[in-house]
């Protein structure tokens, strides 16, 4: 038996095609993954489903839903389904909840304009939901913006389920979420699907995730399913070469030259303190302050590489920026190449440099990419002109795989990954001795993060560099460095080098932080 | 809540005091003897010396500035240089004037322009939407007294509804109050209603591309629906802002208007002040001003935080 049959949908936007015959199915209590990389249709698959595409975007095909087709059903229609039958969980919980609505409002409306129900029955019915989802202690009365990021989707999940419906979509529900948060999130939709017999329609790019989660995957690329079936079976003996492409990225490990000796210190941070003064509590009260570096030294020898991990609101982006020397320490002392960071000369600012996590958002996009990469020339006394510096954007480029004729282009003509390729070009271009890599593969798919990531094994050669890595992904961390750090509340818990820390934990919170990561099974292990 | 109403409060004490300092400052560099130029170019040292004494001119800075202030503050705004009589009443007999013309100017403003943007943007990119916007450019790029000038013509000339101007006074009935404020406050509402009715478009557009507007339709809601209970109240806050900073313009700014309808207002009291070196009352209108502005930003800012609980915590 089928809930949901998605037959030949073909989807375009303004004539531009985006979905190509896409076909498959959900039956009830089932998980189904729609997985592939950003811009593979998987999103719009689900928009199509919930009947919210974009304007100017035409459908054919069909998807038929408990017996009824309900592609091109007229818009009142879909309105009583939506919601009803069917519910939407959404990437982002930060932005997904009405600011000015309390919580109880929010999901007690999906009740209310859906069924014959009084508002003192919808509050009530909201409870219970909220109960069921893990929201006990919320009172209905809570506005979202007094909600951490897990437990706001939680509300989301919560709206979503409010009536029963047949169909769950969850567009990357928890790509968002830290990794603790993430299994929460995921263990919750699971016994969902179990306890009302739902369909779920997963979307993620994360195959971990997939292989923890669903019984069926479909693999989409540029808006068409390349493959599909049981999980298992998709992960064992995949045919399709995108599939195999996908997965070996997502396990990729790159060539990394072995470890310096920890021998020659370029940075290190002794009891690093940072403090901000929280709100007054009273009007004249007396200031509070709020501990984000609590304390923590670390040193980074010359061509050694470091991971730093740690959750959201850990102080691992504080600590980032002290380390840049933009952010004051209340306590402590930050030394790079022998000088204090308070005091920062041109020689020490070309030494370390820094590639910060958004592509998109980290150039000025009205300067040529020329004149982006050379920007840090004016820490030097007599930085290159004419030929000198064509020859150095030259070589900056081609370092990270680039042409030497991309520095006469304007950014937006690159993708992401290749953004990020500048970004370290710009970072590159001093010959620094550190790098420090704020999150900096997070934004990117994971055929380009494997692509970043083996260009930086290939620098590492090359350019006698140390790295300083900060990322909330362990696997990648795992891939990439010599050593690593583990930070919570702004401490340092453990410390160790990688493989160690990483196959015997000693802290319990770096126990809990690796049991939490979804892992791809290798292909000697079994699959649930 | 009372602790952000506090604060509001406070800065709303602090502002007034700051502005009251400038305003004296101000006065007091701007060049002229008040005494000499109401006695004339003939008059003598020694009448014009006595003549400051009556004034209180011949006292230090400070404490003319103290007894000015604290004057204020029990309703005692000073004597008239020119004509005399006290600045207080002359100020409420103009206030009676402008303070209901900016309230009846801001209602029509609000009753054209809500209306028009919600459906503006409900109806983006369709012909609705496109005559809208149409009218407000119009609307915006046309001077009130040229609007003036059409209503006098149209309204008071060709159809005799209105008189053409003048204001017969509150104590000949409150309707002949409305019917001689009308035509004035529409010419004032019409540019005022085309800038808010395009906020509220932008503003609302805005919303309607926000995240928490899907979730809301994969809820089940309909368009119309996401846009009266999702988006219009996230949507006040530029709306808000606009319509304060409107209500403090049409207080002062109706010089104009109030010159074209012969109304007896702030503006035109201002304008007589000035130009007869009658410098108390000049002081006066602007401190009072000052205080209006103030207030109604206080008052927005209220609104504020019962439109928004995230600003409630907030200090």
């Amino acid at each position: 038996m089928t809930l949901l049959s998605v037959r030949n949908l073909n989807v375009g936007i303004y004539s531009k095609p985006i979905l190509k015959d896409v076909s498959f199915d959900i039956a009830p209590g089932q998980i189904v993954a729609l997985t592939g990389e950003s811009g593979s249709g998987k999103s719009m698959t689900a928009l199509a489903t919930m009947g919210l595409l974009p304007r100017g975007a035409q459908a054919s095909g069909a998807l038929i839903l408990d017996g009824q087709d309900i592609l091109n059903l007229p818009e009142p229609k879909l309105c009583a389904l939506r919601g009803n039958t069917m519910g939407m969980v959404f990437q982002e919980p930060m932005t997904a909840l009405n600011p000015v609505q309390t919580i109880g409002n929010q999901v007690a409306e999906t009740i209310l304009i859906h069924g014959p129900s009084t508002r003192a029955q919808a509050m009530e019915r909201a409870r219970d939901i909220l109960d069921r989802v893990g929201l006990t202690a919320h009172p209905l009365g809570r506005y979202p913006h007094e909600m951490s990021g897990g437990q706001r989707q939680r509300v989301v999940i919560a709206m979503a389920i409010a009536k029963r419906p047949k169909l769950l979509i969850a567009d990357e529900p928890t790509t968002a979420l830290d990794v603790t948060t993430q299994a929460q999130i995921l263990e919750l939709l699971k016994s969902l699907v179990a306890d009302f017999n739902m369909g779920l329609m997963m979307i993620t790019h994360d195959l971990a995730v997939v292989a923890t989660m669903a019984e069926r995957i479909v693999v989409m690329q540029n808006g068409t399913v390349v493959e599909q079936g049981d999980t298992a079976q998709i992960l064992h003996h995949m045919r399709h070469p995108y599939t195999k492409s996908l997965i070996a990225a997502s396990t990729h490990r790159p060539d990394m030259p072995p470890a310096a000796p920890q021998d020659d210190p370029i940075l290190v941070v002794e009891n690093a303190t940072r403090t901000y003064p929280e709100p007054r509590r009273r009007l004249f009260g007396k200031r509070e302050y709020r501990t984000a570096v609590d304390g923590v030294s670390l040193t980074v020898n010359a061509r050694e590489r470091v991971g730093l991990v740690g959750e959201s609101g850990c102080g691992k982006s504080t600590l980032t920026r002290a380390i840049l020397g933009l952010e004051p320490l209340q306590g402590g002392k930050i030394t790079a190449f022998g000088q204090d960071i308070a005091t920062p000369t041109p020689r020490l600012r070309s030494g370390l440099q820094v590639v910060f996590q958004d592509p998109y958002s980290s150039f000025n996009p009205r300067h040529k990419v020329a004149r982006l990469i050379t920007e840090p020339f004016h820490l030097l006394p007599h930085p290159p002109a004419g030929k000198a510096r064509q020859d150095a954007v030259a070589e900056a480029l081609i370092a990270v795989g680039l042409h030497a004729e991309d520095g006469g282009k304007y950014i937006h003509e690159f993708s992401g990954g290749q953004r990020q390729r500048i970004a370290i070009a710009r970072a590159l271009i001093l010959r620094p001795d550190l790098i420090v890599f704020d999150e900096a593969v997070s934004a990117l798919d994971v055929s380009v993060r494997a692509q970043v990531l083996d260009l930086l094994a290939a620098l590492c050669r090359s350019h006698d560099l140390a790295y300083l890595f900060i990322s909330h992904d362990l696997s990648v961390v795992r891939s990439i460095t010599d050593r690593v750090l583990v930070m919570k509340a702004g401490k340092i818990v453990e410390q160790g080098e990688t493989e160690t820390v990483f196959s015997q934990p000693k802290h319990p919170y770096t126990r809990v932080l690796i049991d939490a990561a979804p892992m791809l099974p290798l292909h000697n292990e079994g699959i649930p | 809540m009372l602790r952000y109403i506090l604060k509001r409060f406070l800065s709303l004490a602090i502002s007034l005091i700051v502005a009251s300092m400038v305003i004296f400052a101000v006065i007091e560099i701007a060049p002229g003897d008040p005494a000499a130029y109401m006695l004339g170019i003939n008059a003598q040292p020694d009448t014009i010396a006595a003549l400051r004494a009556e004034l209180g001119l011949d006292q230090s800075k400070l404490q003319r500035y103290l007894s000015w202030v604290g004057g204020m503050v029990v309703g005692d705004f000073g004597t008239s240089y020119a004509y005399r009589s006290p600045v207080a009443e002359m100020i409420g007999d103009r206030l009676w004037v402008s303070l209901p013309l900016a309230i009846y100017a801001l209602t029509l403003s609000t009753i054209i322009a809500f209306p028009a943007g919600i459906y503006a943007a409900s109806r983006r990119g369709h012909f609705g939407d496109t005559a809208v916007m149409g009218a407000t450019q119009l609307g915006v790029a046309i001077p009130n007294f040229w609007f003036a000038m059409i209503c006098v013509l149209i309204f008071a000339i060709k159809l005799r509804w209105f008189s053409a101007g003048g204001f017969p006074g509150w104590d000949r009935g409150f309707w002949d109050g409305i019917k001689a404020l009308t035509l004035p406050a529409i010419a004032l509402a019409l540019p005022q209603a085309a800038i808010l009715a395009r906020v509220m478009r932008s503003s609302l557009l805005d919303m309607l591309g926000e995240d928490f507007i899907r979730t809301a339709r994969a809820k089940g809601l309909s368009r119309r629906q996401t846009l009266w209970r999702h988006a219009l109240r996230n949507a006040m806050i530029p709306v808000l802002t606009i319509i304060g900073l409107q209500f403090s313009f049409l207080l002062a700014g109706a010089i104009i208007i109030e010159q074209v309808f012969f109304l007896p207002g702030l503006g035109r009291l201002v304008f007589q002040s000035i130009s007869a070196r009658d410098l108390i009352v000049v002081e006066s209108v602007v401190m009072l001003l000052v205080f209006a502005v103030i207030l109604v930003n206080f008052l927005v800012d209220l609104t504020y935080a019962i439109v928004d609980p995230r600003l409630r915590g907030r200090t």
